[in-house]
């Protein structure tokens, strides 16, 4: 009896682990001859690095030899020789290039500075509940949601001095002639045109991300604050501010490195014109990429380029964390 | 049943035998030019081509803003995109230089083309590198020059003649130098005309490509500007920076203050166009090419519009436009283009272009008797290609072309700096590249 009742024990058991082994699904290894698990998963992710490969990494390392050349893409048969530094030293001294730095940092700062402070105050106000609240959210949202280039082009017509509404509009209040409001052709006003329109444009954007901010502040601080009779000038400094920055500085770092290689808009408000006004940085390395076909020097500025950029988004992600962990 | 549809068969199979080697032979070329009104007269001209050969033709038109990068990125990776290509004169080194287009002389002594059967100032343009040396590499295809259009209407109205003589003391008439150019100019400036505001005159401040660099050297060369010492090549100072060339761009600065509409700080050809077209200038500085154009206009053309060559002054140049036809070195059909350029030099096709819209430079067509009258434009046309000088057709063009754009751009439009700075500064730069280039 104790035997045999062992013997059906056994038997029971031996027959639970092979249904077990049965339903355990094979190792896919077993059923892709040859291939180990880990195999199989390079494989996998194998075309997507192939494709970073190509089309991030060569490029990057192929515009860092050719800046220590003097290759020009319009002398194909012409000898490539390594002219060491010189590229580099070349842009460091030129005068044009620092301009270029210079309106480029101007365009930065200001379009940072105007999307940031309306950008929070639209999200500020869109955070409280009232009748009409996502129809305006959406209207606001607009602009973002159109191409660069069809707003450059509806700009440039509303900034025409003698059909444009923008001009009309300046006109009709301040009573200067239309004739003389000439955003796009004044030394003076085209920069701050090409500010405008990107302020315009991309404060819906800030104003998206600073909602989410807002949003994530939960609910009982300010009730707390509430009750220790906070008013709400000092919760607004306390509190909305202080835990809304994270995604502030987020939304500023998102739009300096996209402000920082601005192109499209300004090529086609101004082409970098009147004279080399509103020429930013990227416009002037087209310029010497495409139109001088400077390739090697162009190189060199790219790379001066990527490494201002890289540089000071690095510094700034480190304040960013630092912001975060408070 | 079957036996029915057997002799159908049959004969499919041999239309089908006989058709097959015929659609073997049928080739494809594809023709690469700017698009722009002439572009479409020579998509007509060429099914002439298509009907005499039955190689077919395909297009590929860009925007003038793009062209340069478009195809000079194409010829530069060595492309098969293009078996013809329509290039602008001033890529002529460069493309000579690089092999990007197939050398023509062989060809056209075994076809009997002779260079000397077209206008000189286009063969040298647009076919010859180095220049004024029997070197072909295009056959001139499209003369072009940089003229004037004006409102000849508001000209021939009694009022506006009585009040410009008791106010200049001459007739107001076409300008033949360039004072009468810009008191014609402050005449009209702001003036009302059937109740809207008209300007003086439309000229070329384009910043991106080559717009103003066009509109100043083609008045700075009446002034005296010139490239370089004709005697000592690539010596710039005191040519490209001489006291006239200085005050050549003193006057383009000038005319830009006083007579262009608002905001015409970034106009080029199109632009340019339509302030005229639009009614809102009295003169046009534009390409010949857009005159065919222009003259048929509704609004504008007809008994409303004449045409000027460019003024005097201490000298009488032209800004010279237009290209010549080459045969691109990459591509796997060049006989074939060959033969669509040996149709194309045909009399006859030149005359056909002429009539479609395009601007021959075959002399058999420009000299005949006819010719002057044959469009109202043709003598301003005639006068202006008889004045030609182009820009730097060096293999470093693109690069001494941006140089110019900076410095007259900044100057004219931006107020920066002096005349005499922004040459001196030209000298600068193009004493660089040409020193890069090991040409100094």
């Amino acid at each position: 009896m104790n035997s045999s009742h062992q013997t059906f024990a056994e038997k029971a058991s031996r027959l639970a682990t092979e249904a077990a082994v049965r339903a355990t699904p094979e190792p896919l290894a077993k059923r892709v001859r040859g291939f180990s698990d880990r195999a199989i998963a390079w494989l996998f992710i194998a075309p997507t690095i192939a494709l970073l490969l190509a089309i991030n990494i060569f490029p990057l390392f192929w515009a860092i030899y050719l800046s220590f050349t003097n290759y020009r893409a319009n002398r194909p048969n012409a000898e490539v020789r390594n002219i060491g530094l010189s590229n580099y030293s070349r842009i460091l001294n030129d005068p044009d290039i620092w301009a270029s730095m210079q309106t480029t940092a101007h365009f930065v700062f200001w379009t940072i500075l105007l999307q940031t402070v309306i950008g929070f105050g639209l999200a500020y106000l869109i955070d409280r509940k009232f009748r009409g609240h996502a129809f305006w959210t959406t209207l606001i949202l607009i602009p973002m949601m159109l191409s660069p280039a069809v707003v450059g082009n509806f700009w440039r017509f509303l900034y025409e001095p003698q059909i444009g509404l923008f001009a009309y509009a300046v006109s009709f209040l301040t009573g200067i002639p239309t004739s003389d409001i000439q955003m796009l052709g004044s030394v003076q006003l085209a920069p701050w045109a090409i500010v405008i329109v990107d302020t315009w444009m991309w404060t819906p954007y800030v104003m998206l991300i600073c909602l989410a901010g807002l949003r994530s502040i939960p609910d009982y601080i300010y009730e707390a604050a509430e009750v220790d009779r906070a008013s709400p000038w000092r919760q607004f400094w306390s509190i909305t501010v202080p835990m809304a920055l994270p995604f502030i500085m987020l939304a500023v770092l998102f739009r300096g490195i996209e402000n920082f290689k601005m192109f499209d808009m300004v090529n086609l408000l101004t082409g970098g014109g009147p004279g080399s006004t509103t020429e930013v940085a990227s416009i002037a390395l087209k310029r010497d990429a495409f139109e001088a076909w400077a390739t090697g020097r162009s190189s060199a500025f790219a790379i001066v380029l990527f490494v201002a950029v890289f540089g000071l988004a690095n510094i700034y992600v480190k304040a960013l964390n630092r912001v975060k962990q408070r | 049943m079957l036996k029915k549809w057997v002799p159908l068969f049959g004969a499919a199979a041999v239309c089908a035998a006989v058709a097959m080697p015929q659609a073997a032979k049928a080739e494809q070329l594809t023709l690469c030019w700017a698009a722009w009104d002439p572009a479409n007269a020579l998509v007509e001209l060429s099914k002439d081509f298509t009907a005499k050969t039955g190689t077919t033709m395909k297009f590929e038109f860009v925007p003038w803003t793009s062209y340069a990068d478009r195809f000079l990125n194409e010829l530069n990776s060595k492309g098969k995109l293009c078996d013809l290509i329509i290039g602008d004169s001033q890529w002529i080194g460069g493309a000579a230089e690089n092999g990007h287009y197939v050398k023509l002389n062989d060809f056209f002594a075994k076809e009997g083309i002779k260079m000397d059967d077209f206008v000189p100032a286009t063969v040298v343009g647009y076919s010859e590198w180095p220049k004024n040396t029997p070197n072909y590499w295009a056959l001139p295809a499209m003369g072009d020059v940089v003229g004037w259009t004006y409102r000849k209407d508001w000209f021939e109205r009694p009022e506006l003649q009585k009040e410009f003589k008791a106010k200049y003391g001459w007739d107001l008439a076409a300008p033949k130098t360039y004072d009468q150019l810009k008191q014609i100019g402050e005449f009209f400036q702001k003036r009302q005309i059937d109740g809207k505001t008209v300007y003086g005159a439309s000229i070329y401040t384009e910043r991106g490509s080559e717009g103003i660099t066009m509109g100043v050297t083609n008045v700075l060369y009446d002034w005296g500007f010139m490239y370089d010492n004709p005697k000592k090549p690539y010596e710039m100072e005191g040519y490209v920076n001489s006291p006239d060339a200085v005050k050549g761009l003193e006057f383009y600065k000038a005319l830009y203050d006083c007579c262009t509409p608002p905001g015409a700080s970034n106009v080029y050809m199109v632009e340019s166009a339509d302030a005229f077209k639009s009614g809102q200038v009295a003169m046009q500085m534009n390409f010949a090419f857009t005159w065919p154009g222009l003259y048929k206009d509704e609004k504008v053309g007809g008994k409303r519009i004449g045409f000027f060559p460019n003024p005097k002054e201490k000298y009488h140049f032209a800004q010279l436009g237009g290209q010549g036809i080459s045969v691109v070195s990459y591509s796997d059909k060049r006989d074939t283009a060959l033969q669509y350029i040996k149709w194309f030099a045909q009399p006859d096709v030149q005359a056909k272009w002429w009539k479609l819209g395009g601007f021959s430079c075959l002399k058999a067509v420009v000299d005949a008797p006819d010719f002057k009258t044959s469009q109202p434009y043709a003598p301003a046309f005639l006068e202006s290609m008889a004045i030609v000088k182009d820009f730097w057709a060096e293999p470093s063009y693109a690069e001494l072309l941006q140089a110019m754009q900076k410095r007259v751009h900044d100057y004219v439009i931006a107020n920066k700096g002096t005349a005499k700075e922004a040459l001196d500064e030209l000298v600068v730069d193009w004493t660089e590249i040409f020193k890069d280039d090991g040409k100094i």
